[in-house]
């Protein structure tokens, strides 16, 4: 598949084209020095517009169309995975995939969104906008995990919950709203990774566990930067500056403490490199499995509970103007 | 009663009779029936139209006295303020619109979370202020809100949540995102706990409200024809292109997809919550009889 370039990327994709040029010629020395020249130059302008990314690039990093989704980490991280469908309800939503298979010799369920690579995919999972059967079908399968004790990965990207009358029909806030609910006593290890786009309800759906991780390019945030700037502006153009008021770039959700921990990136983005990409999730996940998955169920579920409880602490996001203890 | 000024346009009384003897602002135009109302009419009929019974929005402080025995209540937290986390700026600081609206309000963030008792049942009620910001939920609100659920634990008691809001609160981030998560998950404590939780979805009730607690009660119960989802309706029309159906997202439209238990008329409110909290076990009070209810 081609390498979409974003804009800010320009400067790589010209050097990426006279690399390719020069391959095409005969081979000499002279020529080879050439290529290798431009190779090292590419590396370092790559590092160097990717050290100073604005909050606007990231979210345009974080929605690559060749940025590797579920399927690419299922391949590369998972073996056996075989899909379950359907949330025994009404119908089996395109947009959350979820299955059994297995990490590193253990049997996992894993759960996420898939947006879709190709038109025609885009098409069939709904451009990433999952419908309520999506997040009934998810707590299905995690139930399911439960009972045997499995735990649960997931892959958290998508824009948003579709915004669709039939959505509303079949109650996609009380799906998602079930789900918060339900996660947060979910009697097994749930390990979240945001691995693209954290968008509002529609990811939080999906996104309660023991431990929350972050790519480094990806977003999370309580609304799109379009849509905040059309509403608190009143001018979808001041996307950019919505973007940077957001504060939806992994270092500013570590720092507020809604993530647990960064998972760096290859030089470049995730889409520059997927193989290296899942090698870097491999890396954390598997630690922080060993981690959440040594603790029994009581100790996990209480640190579960007091970690998005203390989302919004005392003294740094909100004061209490009144005496101390005055609530009585 | 400003909220009122503030809601509806005020408009000049008739030229003639008792013009010379009302004041003026004090009829309204109702959004209902688009007949004229004397505002004392409204205000002594809990803000609902008496010609259609159209529910005008009514505010978090007249809400707890129509709620609670004898109009008497214990608030707590009312001091948290937010600190303006993201340090945010739009076409203005998010600072100088909180200290602006809390003084047009007389309230610190948009719910106010008390004790008392409905019908002699001890419970925990937050309702939620829409002349804040929306009713947008940050970080005061999903910690007031998680602290009257996990009050209501302590002393095992009931909750009652009455929604009014646009939903997450834009300025405070993915920190407003996570009070959905925060609520919900007390909320899934006070469940395992058997303890009963009533949601109260009032207009408009729409976005992370919508999609946490407002749609977890053990009752969800709504009031005439409040605007209640999870997409905006703007949002939807923009993305499938056409208009919305008629009565799309009204409280009938929910009762006839299944997603809420009834429909209540604001005057009889009261007596719906104390009927079900009856049939849920109340706090202590032990299943009253049909004539009288517990103390
Ligand atoms: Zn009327």
């Amino acid at each position: 598949m081609p390498l979409e370039t974003l804009e800010f990327e320009e400067p790589i994709a010209v050097l990426l084209k006279e690399i390719e040029a020069l391959t095409l010629l005969p081979r000499t020395d002279g020529r080879d020095r050439e290529i290798d020249a431009l190779g090292r130059r590419l590396e370092s302008v790559r590092a160097e517009i990717y050290r100073s990314l604005t909050p606007w690039q990231r979210v345009q990093v974080a929605r690559h169309p060749n940025r590797p989704g579920l399927e690419d980490f299922i391949a590369r991280l998972f073996t056996g995975f075989v899909e379950i469908h359907g949330d025994r309800r009404f119908a089996d939503d395109h947009t959350i995939m979820t299955g059994f298979a297995e990490y590193k010799g253990e049997p996992v369920l894993v759960v996420g969104h898939v947006k879709g690579k190709d038109t025609k995919e885009k098409i069939f999972r709904n451009f990433g906008y999952a419908r309520p059967e999506g997040y009934r079908k998810a707590l299905r399968a995690m139930r399911l995990a439960e009972k045997f004790h499995r735990p649960v990965i997931v892959f958290v990207d998508t824009p948003a919950a579709f915004p669709g009358i039939e959505s509303e029909e079949r109650g996609v806030a009380e799906a998602i709203a079930v789900n918060l609910r339900e996660m947060m006593l979910l009697d097994t290890s749930v390990i979240v990774i945001v691995s693209g786009e954290g968008g509002s309800g529609g990811a939080l759906g999906i996104a309660v566990g023991d431990r929350v991780l972050m790519q480094e390019f990806a977003i999370y945030s309580v609304i799109p930067p379009e849509g905040c700037a059309s509403i608190l502006w009143r001018d979808q153009a001041k996307k950019v500056e919505a973007a940077a008021a957001l504060k939806l770039t992994a270092p500013d959700l570590l720092k507020a403490a809604i993530i647990d921990e960064i998972i760096p990136e290859p030089i470049g983005g995730a889409h520059t490199d997927p193989a290296a990409a899942a090698r870097l999730v491999d890396d954390v996940l598997v630690r922080v499995l060993a981690e959440v998955s040594s603790l029994d169920s009581e100790t996990r579920l209480g640190r579960r509970y007091d970690m998005f409880r203390s989302m919004g602490r005392i003294g740094i996001d909100f004061v209490d103007e009144g005496s101390p203890g005055s609530s009585s | 009663m400003a909220w009122f000024k503030k809601a509806r346009t005020p408009i000049a009384p008739p030229a003639k009779a008792q013009a010379s003897r009302v004041p003026e602002g004090l009829w309204v135009k109702c959004p209902g029936c688009s007949q004229i109302i004397y505002n004392k009419d409204l205000a002594t009929n809990l803000n609902v139209c008496p010609k259609c019974a159209h529910h005008n929005r009514i505010g978090a402080a007249e809400r707890l006295r129509l709620l609670f025995d004898d109009g008497a209540w214990i608030e707590h937290d009312k001091d948290l303020v937010s600190t303006d986390p993201l340090q945010f700026v739009d076409t203005k600081p998010y600072k100088a619109r909180l200290r602006a609206t809390m003084e047009s309000t007389g309230v610190k963030d948009a719910v106010i979370t008390a004790s008392g008792t409905i019908d002699g049942i001890e419970t925990e009620i937050a309702a939620m202020e829409y002349s804040f910001i929306g009713g947008s939920m940050g970080v005061v609100v999903g910690e007031k809100i998680a602290r009257a659920i996990e009050r209501a634990i302590a002393k095992r008691s009931p909750v009652v949540i009455v929604c009014c809001s646009g939903g997450a609160r834009m300025m405070e981030g993915a920190l407003s995102l996570m009070q959905m998560a925060k609520v919900c998950g007390a909320l899934a404590r006070l469940d395992r706990e058997r303890l009963p939780y009533i949601s109260v979805l009032t207009d408009p009730t729409t976005g992370g409200v919508t999609a946490s607690f407002a749609m977890l009660g053990d009752l969800n119960i709504a009031e005439p024809k409040a605007l209640i989802g999870f997409a905006g309706p703007r949002v939807i029309e923009q993305t499938i292109r056409q208009t919305l159906p008629d009565g799309f997202q009204r409280s009938e439209f929910l009762l006839e997809k299944g997603m809420i238990d009834f429909i209540v008329d604001r005057r009889e409110m009261k007596a719906a919550i104390a009927n079900a909290l009856r049939f849920m076990g109340g706090s202590r009070a032990a299943p009253a009889p049909a004539a009288a209810p517990p103390t």
